[in-house]
């Protein structure tokens, strides 16, 4: 049976990327533990909104963890601290006690401008995409599904680094302010599939210039990406990045 | 005088109808077509498909999607699977059994034609999603693996763990990114359609709003694609993403287009249930679940009443006081019964006062059996994952042993609810996936698709991506070889500075009401009354005293409403009001047709009508059609029935059956 | 140049940098070790390493490659900070995965630099660096290593000094070489935890033997021909033979 509990909801206001922001703090009485931590959310909007304030902006969207909208950090952890890998959406009062403070803030990184409130701008992840996280092929051009064998484990680890959703959670914990395992899934999972080999080269190049392009830190192989990561991404995604890549430019 | 709908089926035998199609459609040559402008709104598996395909082919693409990256679209949230005709299991598949399935599925309220060709290019699609580099699931041997799933007699089911509809768009995403990366698609996140804008009767161009700046901005083009998905956000909970909206197809319904067959929304049965009012929105738990679990609520009305005060645990209550009632009724099926059948059923138990949990709106899905049977371990591999998710939602793990009874084990047992989940309805294409809007096109759940009045598991992603990657490249080239339309518009037009006038004026209306409710609040009540009333199982008088309250809801949205803030720059509640006023139109529109449709079929139940066993009773003497709705100049005016009666060439229109 | 514009090619030279460094250090203690066992064996090879080109060349090799490793630590913590942006969280939980060592790998190596810069003074300073420029110090004692180390260590402040030093040194080698290896791709699923043990042991064994020689000294031990060789010394110097 659900128990009531009551917190204080410590979060982050920020009016544009120019403006300074400063935390609120919201008192919230008899929340049912059954609640999910974004519905706790919806709720203190409702009281603001009654109160005839403007609601506390953050992203989400598909809230089952796999759309990758939402991106809350949440007492000093991204997406909050649970015992598996889960997004800010897929978190439950549960996890809280009764007259905790919880501190709401939004991913704070160069890369990542905050738009208002906790919702902040992540379109360096698109641009990363868009200068080499694909295969070149055109619609209609593909040969039969088959006809290329990949062995069953080639296609498991390749679906484990695409299980990526770019939230962005590794950015926002990594002192570095770095993007490696967001890259280095997306290259990982081509690297890993015959279809992808043929561009390899050119991707990790072109993946990792973008990203140094946009002012994301270097890799320092701190681990805190791996360990906040919601879709429990490792760092050795990032040892193939940096094979891939070094495999590139020696060959050049 | 209703206008008549030509669905523009080509001629010939249904195998050949497309081949045909294709050999003599007009095409527009290379050189050409780096002169045309195409408008897709929307980024999930038909929007992403349909933008990176035209743009490849030399279109200049515009791309809209309301969140921060294409890759948040819904489509990502599918878990099961897509069907194709492969028949790499050598289990007797074909195009035609998949057509066949399909249609039969839908409770033959399909277009043969649509659904064939559906069929006969689904193939390409894992061809393609292949080469995309989609981690679809092997065997050992290195060959693509496939399962089976409700509604057929073949695995012809591909995934990716349970989540193909996020490798799936994933792959689509990264063609798009590619195409951006060249420069051929103009990628506008953020953005949300207001409007469509229509020129000497044709869409050229959209009023699209800038959800950070708040401003208003229009964009001119040759032909306008809407991919904007289904309409299951009017229920407010269901399992829909919160953005989910029906506002760029209602807005299209309003400048002409009309909507078919609203009233077919499909209610998956295997969802968390509705735990408290608070709830904002309902999780999907797989299908799959119902290989193994066995569905039951209470034998006795008095254990469903400690169990709804909370005083009894469902483990506490032994073997022969459970009643396993889909196994009851439908003991060749089962458990594995189609969706719209399961749900109904569980609400029927509901209905009785046997359900489980402190709303009385849940039943069980239990494991003991097949635990004790398969050993946990097994169990765990087929469905750990899912148990998780089940945990951490509601803290309950429905693999952990409560007691033993006489050597007898009794496992936690999982709750699970009907919920909202697919909307089959939506905007009307004919077979080119145009509009009655000539330039206008609909693709993916947000037209009213092909998949009658039920869909099949794994059949939303196969229509998406075939619409998307190798349906409307084709169709849509047709229109534009219309050389009348070559010419790029400005957007100083008069058409399109009144149309960003009338958005701006209903924002500013919107603004100007300064009530007292919260649009959530609204929102939530006209899930109730959607639910209550449009739901499940529909009445003539539950109906029709839905639709006077709908009215009654438009009354106090209009005149009740309170958007904090100011309409420049970011501000979420008043897209949500958008939504929201949209949302409610949708629920008359889907009301009506319920309402209009004196019979049962897939997803829309009448409980007048249906046969003594309760099992959906379709008229095909009067209801063998399309019901298309028409906007009558204003919200308030009851929209106009138009028909488009089906021809089946082929399919023998049957019952469905799946007690024996 | 990839090795300079590509924040993997400046991790590389991180790497390739610190592992040369390393092979320095384990080279440098396992010499040390000697002058636990032979005072003579040990002078023999410090005046192996004297002021011949080679060593000459290998200690600009070392200079080298210690600027190099210093100079892009900067380069990297810089940009690392600018990545980071201006505005700082108000709670930060460290995950129990992060070991301490790997966020502050600068501070760690400043610790170190200080500590090499003093141990230059007290060993470099007085041995190579006379050779090479005999008004520089005391001629006589340049090869005797042992005195060196007897001398150092008899002071108790400097053996504290050395020890926390060492720790520093420590943490810093056991995260960089897993953490170079990483950084080169030679790791994976598999094979960062065998790095990991790797990099824990080579590092322990590496620091044990620094230790064990500046303890041992510290507390008097001394090897067995150590008077004697002293004594050599000594009167070569009186004879005027050195």
């Amino acid at each position: 049976m659900a128990k009531n509990i009551s917190v204080t909801v410590k979060f982050w206001k920020q009016n544009g990327p120019k403006d300074k922001g400063h935390f609120e703090k919201h008192e919230m009485k008899n929340v049912p533990d059954d609640t999910s931590f974004l519905e706790m959310l919806d709720m203190m909007n409702e009281e603001l909104i009654a109160a005839g304030n403007e609601p506390f902006v953050f992203d989400h969207d598909c809230r089952e963890g796999i759309c990758g909208m939402c991106s809350l950090y949440i007492n000093g952890t991204p997406h909050g601290k649970t015992e598996r890998g889960a997004t800010t959406c897929q978190l439950y009062m549960r996890k809280f006690n009764d007259g905790d403070v919880i501190t709401v803030e939004p991913w704070r990184s160069a890369g990542f401008p905050v738009i208002k409130d906790c919702m902040v701008d992540r379109m360096a992840f698109e641009k990363i995409m868009q200068a080499g996280g694909y295969t070149s092929i055109r619609t209609g051009q593909a040969q039969d599904a088959n006809a290329i064998l990949i062995s069953k484990d080639d296609a498991d680890e390749a679906m484990d680094c695409a299980s990526c959703i770019g939230c962005g959670a590794c950015v926002a914990a990594c002192k570095n302010g770095s993007a490696m395992l967001f890259v280095s899934s997306k290259v990982s999972q081509f690297a890993l599939l015959p279809q992808g080999k043929v561009e390899a080269a050119r991707r990790a190049k072109a993946m990792v210039a973008k990203m140094d392009e946009l002012g994301f830190g270097n890799c320092t192989n701190t681990r805190a990406c791996e360990a906040v990561c919601p879709k429990c991404e490792t760092i050795s995604n990032i040892a193939r990045l940096n094979r891939e890549f070094i495999k590139a430019k020696l060959a050049d | 005088m209703a206008k008549t709908l030509d669905s523009r089926i080509p001629e010939g035998p249904i195998a050949e109808k497309w081949t045909n199609y294709k050999a003599h459609q007009r095409l527009v040559n290379p050189k050409n077509k780096l002169k045309l402008d195409v408008i897709v709104v929307g980024t999930g598996l038909a929007g992403a498909s349909a933008a990176a395909s035209l743009a490849e082919m030399g279109f200049n693409v515009y791309n809209f999607c309301i969140q921060d990256s294409p890759r948040r679209a819904h489509s990502i949230a599918a878990q099961g699977g897509i069907n194709a005709a492969k028949n790499y299991q050598n289990d007797g598949d074909s195009v035609y059994r998949l057509f066949y399935d399909t249609v039969k599925g839908g409770d033959y309220r399909a277009r043969e034609a649509n659904v064939y060709r559906l069929a006969e290019v689904s193939n390409a699609i894992i061809d393609q999603c292949v080469a995309q580099g989609v981690p679809f699931a092997r065997e050992y041997g290195g060959m693509l693996a496939n399962r089976s799933f409700g509604g057929a007699q073949v695995s012809r089911t591909f995934y990716a763990k349970g989540q193909t509809g996020q490798q799936l768009l994933l792959g689509a995403y990264s063609s798009l990114s590619r195409m951006v990366n060249t420069g051929k698609v103009k990628l506008f996140t953020r953005y949300e359609m207001e409007d469509v804008v229509i020129v000497d009767g044709r869409a050229r161009g959209i009023i699209a709003k800038d959800l950070v700046t708040g401003k208003l901005v229009r964009f001119s083009a040759n032909a306008v694609v809407i991919a904007t998905g289904g309409y299951g956000n009017a229920y407010f909970l269901s399992t829909n993403a919160m953005g989910c909206n029906c506002t760029a197809a209602i807005q299209c319904y309003r400048k002409g287009a009309v909507m078919a067959n609203p009233s077919y929304v499909q209610i998956h049965p295997t969802c968390i249930p509705v735990h408290g009012d608070k709830q904002s929105k309902l999780t999907l738990m797989s299908e799959s679940l119902r290989n193994d679990g066995r569905i039951w609520v209470p034998k006795k009305l008095e254990d469903a009443k400690a169990l709804q005060a909370g005083t009894k645990q469902g483990y506490e209550i032994p073997e022969e006081d459970r009643d396993y009632y889909l196994e009851r009724r439908y003991p060749a099926f089962g458990n594995l019964v189609p969706r719209d059948v399961a749900s109904r059923a569980a609400k029927e138990r509901c209905d009785k006062g046997f359900g489980v949990n402190n709303t009385g709106l849940a039943v069980f899905l239990d494991f003991s059996e097949s635990i004790q049977r398969l050993g946990i371990k097994e169990i765990l591999q087929r469905y750990g994952n899912l148990f998780e998710m089940y945990e951490e939602i509601t803290d309950v793990n429905p693999g952990k042993l409560a007691k033993t009874v006489n050597g007898v084990e009794y496992y936690h047992p999982m709750m699970i609810f009907p919920a909202i989940h697919y909307t089959m309805g939506g905007v009307w294409v004919d077979y080119e996936l145009q509009t009655t809007i000539p330039g206008l096109f609909a693709i993916g759940e947000c037209n009213f698709s092909d998949h009658g009045a039920n869909r099949l598991g794994a059949s939303a992603l196969m229509q998406g991506l075939a619409d998307g990657y190798f349906v409307l490249p084709y169709t849509i080239q047709n229109y534009l070889a219309d050389q009348k339309l070559w010419s790029r518009l400005s957007t100083d037009l008069p058409e399109f500075e009144e149309a960003e006038k009338a958005v701006q004026a209903e924002i500013d209306r919107l603004m100007n009401i300064k009530g007292k409710r919260s649009v959530d609040s609204i929102h939530k009540e006209l899930g109730h009354i959607m639910w209550e009333h449009v739901g499940m199982g529909r009445t003539k008088e539950g109906l029709q005293e839905g639709l006077k309250l709908l009215k009654a809801i438009r009354k106090e949205f209009n005149e009740n409403l309170f958007i904090p803030g100011t309409k420049e720059g970011l501000n979420v509640e008043l897209d949500k009001a958008i939504h929201l006023r949209d949302f409610i139109l949708m629920g008359e529109l889907i009301a009506y047709d319920a309402l209009h449709r004196e019979e049962s079929c897939g997803g829309h139940f009448r409980e007048e009508h249906q046969t003594e066993e309760g099992e959906a009773k379709r008229d095909d003497e009067n209801f063998f059609y399309v019901g298309c709705w028409e906007y009558q100049n204003n919200d308030e005016a009851a929209p106009e029935l138009i028909k488009e009666a089906l021809q089946y060439e082929i399919i023998k229109v049957q019952q469905r059956n799946y007690k024996n | 140049m990839w090795l300079i514009n590509s924040s993997i090619g400046r991790k590389v030279v991180m790497s390739v940098t610190g592992i040369a460094l390393i092979l320095f250090l384990l080279f440098h203690a396992s010499m040390n070790v000697v002058a636990l066992i032979s005072a003579e064996g040990y002078n023999m090879i410090c005046a192996f390493l004297g002021a011949n080109w080679y060593a000459v060349a290998a200690t600009v090799g070392l200079a080298a490659l210690v600027v190099l490793h210093f100079l892009y630590a900067f380069w990297l913590t810089v940009q690392n900070r600018r990545a980071r942006g201006n505005s700082r969280y108000e709670v930060t939980d460290t995950p129990k995965k992060v070991e301490w060592s790997s966020q502050n790998m600068l501070v760690l190596g400043i610790i170190v630099i200080l500590g090499m810069g003093l141990h230059l003074w007290n060993f470099w300073a007085k041995m190579m660096l006379v050779e090479l420029a005999p008004c520089a110090g005391d001629h006589h004692l340049a090869t005797n290593g042992v005195y060196w180390i007897a001398e150092t260590f008899s002071c108790p402040v400097y053996t504290v000094i050395y020890l926390v030093w060492l720790a520093a040194l420590w943490m810093h080698l056991n995260h960089g070489l897993w953490s170079s290896m990483q950084t080169l791709g030679l790791s994976g699923k598999v094979w960062f935890n065998r790095w990991r043990v790797i990099s824990c042991v080579v590092s322990t064994i590496i620091i044990l033997m620094f230790v064990a020689v500046a303890v041992a000294f510290c507390f008097g031990y001394r090897p067995a021909d150590f008077d004697q060789i002293n004594a050599v010394v000594e009167g070569c110097h009186a004879m005027g033979l050195c």
